[in-house]
């Protein structure tokens, strides 16, 4: 009966997802008129490059990070962990803001070279554009392979010490099969991400040799009102991403690491360079990533306290859609997880779709299919949060995916054998032992869900502004000090909600 | 389905019957008029007090996005009123063939003659770019200084941004041929391109560059708002480009007389006084009591360049191409 419940779910889920990524999109391209004119290569071209590289890069970095917070036990190591859901989480104008008054051409480092005579190059260009996905996305990937170190059972440590396992070796047996299970979602995420980035690509690539896709979308359907060459467009992203995806499938599939006692302690951790090596690397990452955060906090803090009172009634608002959102993103992602175990990676596609998605031909395609029936300033909230919970269903994905594909390759036989329910499953099973990934999706999923803005500018919306609209406003007039205020509003919300579901849950894995 | 519009009609047919001693007129407008801090809140309690009527504005993004979502929405718009489409996409917005004539109105009060039977301006402004004295020492009086300048400028996609794409207008309507080589002269000047304005304005405040194309009123806001008189807008011996922001009546409006009377009241000076101080624009039309002291600083360009709305339409592809080739290599 409850099983036969869940995969109903199941359909449920698949069917919205599949419509809210066919849907909006049959519904621009049956309005077109004409189809794509002159595609551009180029902006094709610079879009793949500087996604690659961007997701590359940031998974890079974020091995050594993410090995190095897990074997090393430091005052503060707490905090910086719940820090670097931060960047990820900040809002593209922002971030870019932020990360100006660091890199920029007056940024505190040009300053600080200025002092002593020397002058940095320019940070716009490709450099920027990599520079800054990967001040927004290597945080989310260090946090995501850190999951995955933490669901090594420390008895396999053990045993490899006991086997006299030194560093490299094991790197090589027990941390290596971890990364290829772990690495390849999270290059893939980080990928697609960036392949939609617009305005970050934009303003730090210094001009229009830094067009990606998502620029030309937007200009088809604001400047142009084509919505053929939108629709192509955004075929065109969806079809990049869906590879993307292909590829990622291509890699073999590992199983779990056998069952442990689930407990979370590390063995000492090597001593020598190797110390230092980690410690340097937390310190390195740690300015990079709260410099700039810094400077936000310090532009915008003294006028938080005098924003004007209608910010306020905006912020209740967002923090309900980011949690209505969140819960729905994690519902829909762990039901496609389960079932991407079950049924095989087709669930897995179905889980990532929203990513493949253009926000732009999202917001104008629902746009068209809901006007005809209501008016859509009525459904504004409604669906900025279905469309927020949709957008962020993939984050929550990634970040739950690994640990219950462990979870039942360790104890899904046990499951069968005890007939275990989907409910008591996932009380007596998934819950204990997942609580820090359920918690840390919760947590980003309701993050990311306050910032949205793209996909609900053509709602006109009856409901109340949220505030990324007030900040949007303030800036519109000339108020940025304001707005800056505001931002750091938002991104303290944001933070909150995060920390308050990944702390609770995460503090001691 | 056929359920649903049943019940759908019998609830509008309710709130018909609920609404029928107020008529309500839907003014489509981008989002910061309607904003707390733009025109809309006063603009709404003055028309209110004398058409016995509710207005209400259903603001959309900024002014392309207005646009955008008109041709969504095509003749089933609720809309009666737009306002706030800018020079540059008027000949679009008269395409759609959704507009009404206008009703008659006074004249407007602009450097150019404006006669356009569909739309009429309420606001409008020029293009400048816009420094901070004392930083900048030897202020650029053309596009030509400017690019020969080691100045750092930031400004606006045309392919994203109206006052982005009021820039591309500018260099074509004063070089003409010779835009392409001004272009190619001022890449190294320009920091980047940025999506919208408030990003570059933002990014000027801070510091990140010289100058920042905006409007020659700019200053007017530090200087009132702020009481800071640093801000400034460079004088172009080429002369400069405007920006008029206009309003037009929908066809398919079931409030053709509440939409008359609203851009009449448009025209008038409760309606004209709530700009200069909310939109940091100058009013289309006359006000009385004058402009608010602070505005009498401002640069006035003596040459005052604009394409008409067919022209400018018929250009943009062309020069959208020139600008991304010259900014490309």
């Amino acid at each position: 009966m409850a099983r036969s419940a869940v995969s109903l779910t199941l359909v449920g889920v698949t069917a919205v997802l599949g419509l809210l990524l066919i849907g909006p999109l049959a519904a621009v391209i049956w309005r077109a008129d004409q189809g794509l004119t002159a595609l551009d290569i180029e902006a094709v071209r610079f879009t793949l490059w500087q996604a690659a590289l961007s997701a590359s890069l940031s998974v890079a970095l974020a091995v050594p990070l993410a090995r190095a917070l897990y074997r090393r036990r430091f005052y503060g190591r707490g905090a910086i962990i719940s820090l670097l859901g931060a960047p990820f989480l900040l809002p593209a104008i922002v971030a870019v803001l932020a990360l100006l008054s660091v890199f920029g051409r007056v940024g505190l480092l040009a300053q600080g070279a200025a002092m002593l005579g020397l002058t940095l190059p320019s940070i716009y260009g490709a450099m920027g554009v990599i520079l800054a996905h990967v001040f927004l996305n290597m945080p989310f990937a260090v946090r995501l392979l850190l999951l995955g170190w933490q669901s090594i059972p420390s008895e396999r440590f053990r045993l490899a010490q006991s086997l006299g396992f030194g560093p490299p070796a094991l790197f090589l047996h027990i941390e290596l099969p971890m990364l290829r299970l772990v690495a390849p979602g999270a290059v893939m995420a980080i990928f697609m991400i960036c392949l939609s980035s617009f305005a970050v690509a934009l303003t730090l690539g210094g001009g229009p040799r830094a067009t990606t896709v998502e620029l030309s979308i937007y200009q088809a359907l604001r400047f142009d009102f084509n919505l053929g060459a939108a629709a192509a467009l955004g075929l065109l992203q969806s079809t990049l991403c869906l590879a993307a995806l292909g590829l990622a499938a291509l890699l073999p599939m590992q199983h779990g690491f056998g069952i442990g006692l689930d407990r979370a302690l590390a063995l000492g951790p090597p001593k020598g360079w190797r110390a230092y090596a980690d410690f340097a690397g937390i310190f390195c990452a740690t300015v990079f990533l709260l410099l700039p955060l810094g400077v936000l906090f310090y532009t915008g803090l003294s006028g938080i306290g005098s924003l004007p009172w209608v910010i306020w009634p905006a912020a209740a608002r967002s923090v309900g859609v980011a949690l209505c959102a969140a819960f729905l993103a994690c519902f829909a992602a762990l039901i496609l997880a389960k079932a991407s175990l079950r049924y095989g990676r087709f669930y897995e596609g179905v889980a990532m779709l929203p990513l493949a998605t253009s926000s732009l031909v999202l917001g104008t395609g629902l746009f068209l299919i809901i006007h005809p029936f209501f008016s859509p300033a009525r459904a504004a909230l409604s669906v900025t949060i279905l469309t927020n919970g949709f957008l962020s269903l993939p984050f929550a994905f990634r970040i739950l995916l690994p640990d219950l594909r462990r979870l039942y390759a360790d104890y899904g036989h046990q499951m069968t054998l005890y007939d275990l329910g989907p409910w008591a499953a996932f009380r007596f099973v998934i819950w204990p032992r997942m609580r820090p990934a359920i918690g840390f999706a919760l947590g980003v999923t309701a993050a990311i869900s306050m910032g949205d803005l793209g996909v609900i500018t053509l709602f006109a919306n009856a409901d109340g502004t949220t505030l990324p609209m007030m900040i949007a406003r303030l800036l519109g007039a000339y108020k940025m000090q304001e707005a800056a205020s505001a931002a750091l509003l938002l991104v303290l919300l944001s933070f909150g909600l995060f920390w308050l579901f990944d702390s609770r849950e995460g503090k001691d894995a | 389905m056929r359920k649903i519009t049943f019940f759908a009609m019998g609830f509008s047919v309710l709130a018909t019957i609920g609404q029928a001693k107020t008529p309500v007129l839907n003014v489509l407008t981008y989002d910061s008029f309607t904003s707390e801090w733009g025109p809309g809140p006063m603009v709404e309690a003055a028309f209110e007090a004398v058409c016995a009527c509710d207005l209400v504005f259903q603001g959309a993004g900024d002014g392309a996005a207005l646009l955008a979502r008109l041709q969504l929405e095509g003749i089933t718009s609720d809309a009666d009123v737009v306002l706030g489409l800018d020079t540059n996409l008027i000949e679009a917005a008269r395409d759609t063939g959704l507009f009404a004539p206008l009703p008659q109105l006074p004249s407007a009060k602009l450097p150019i003659v404006w006669a356009d039977p569909v739309f009429a301006p309420f606001d409008w402004g020029w293009f400048s770019f816009v420094y901070e004295q004392g930083t900048v020492s030897n202020v650029p009086q053309s596009f030509v200084e400017l690019a020969a300048s080691d100045l750092k400028i930031v400004i606006q996609d045309p392919r994203s941004s109206t006052p982005g794409l009021g820039l591309l207008m500018w260099v074509k309507a004063a070089y003409g041929d010779g835009a392409a080589q001004i272009w190619a002269d001022l890449a190294d000047n320009i920091v980047t391109v940025t999506p919208d304005w408030s990003q570059s304005y933002g990014m000027f405040l801070a510091g990140e560059a010289d100058m920042v194309l905006s409007y020659t009123t700019s200053p007017a806001y530090h200087l009132i708002a702020e009481g800071d008189e640093s801000k400034a807008a460079a004088a172009f011996s080429e002369g400069h480009y405007m920006q008029v922001e206009v309003a037009g009546k929908l066809a398919a409006t079931d409030q053709p007389q509440l939409a008359d009377q609203f851009l009449t009241f448009m025209t008038s000076a409760a309606f004209q006084e709530v700009i200069p101080q909310t939109n940091w624009m100058y009013p289309a039309y006359a006000i009385p009591t004058g402009l608010p002291s602070g505005f009498e600083q401002m640069i006035t360009p003596e040459v005052s360049l604009m394409f008409d709305p067919k022209e400018a339409s018929a250009l943009r592809d062309a020069t959208l191409s020139e600008w991304r080739a010259a900014l490309s290599r």
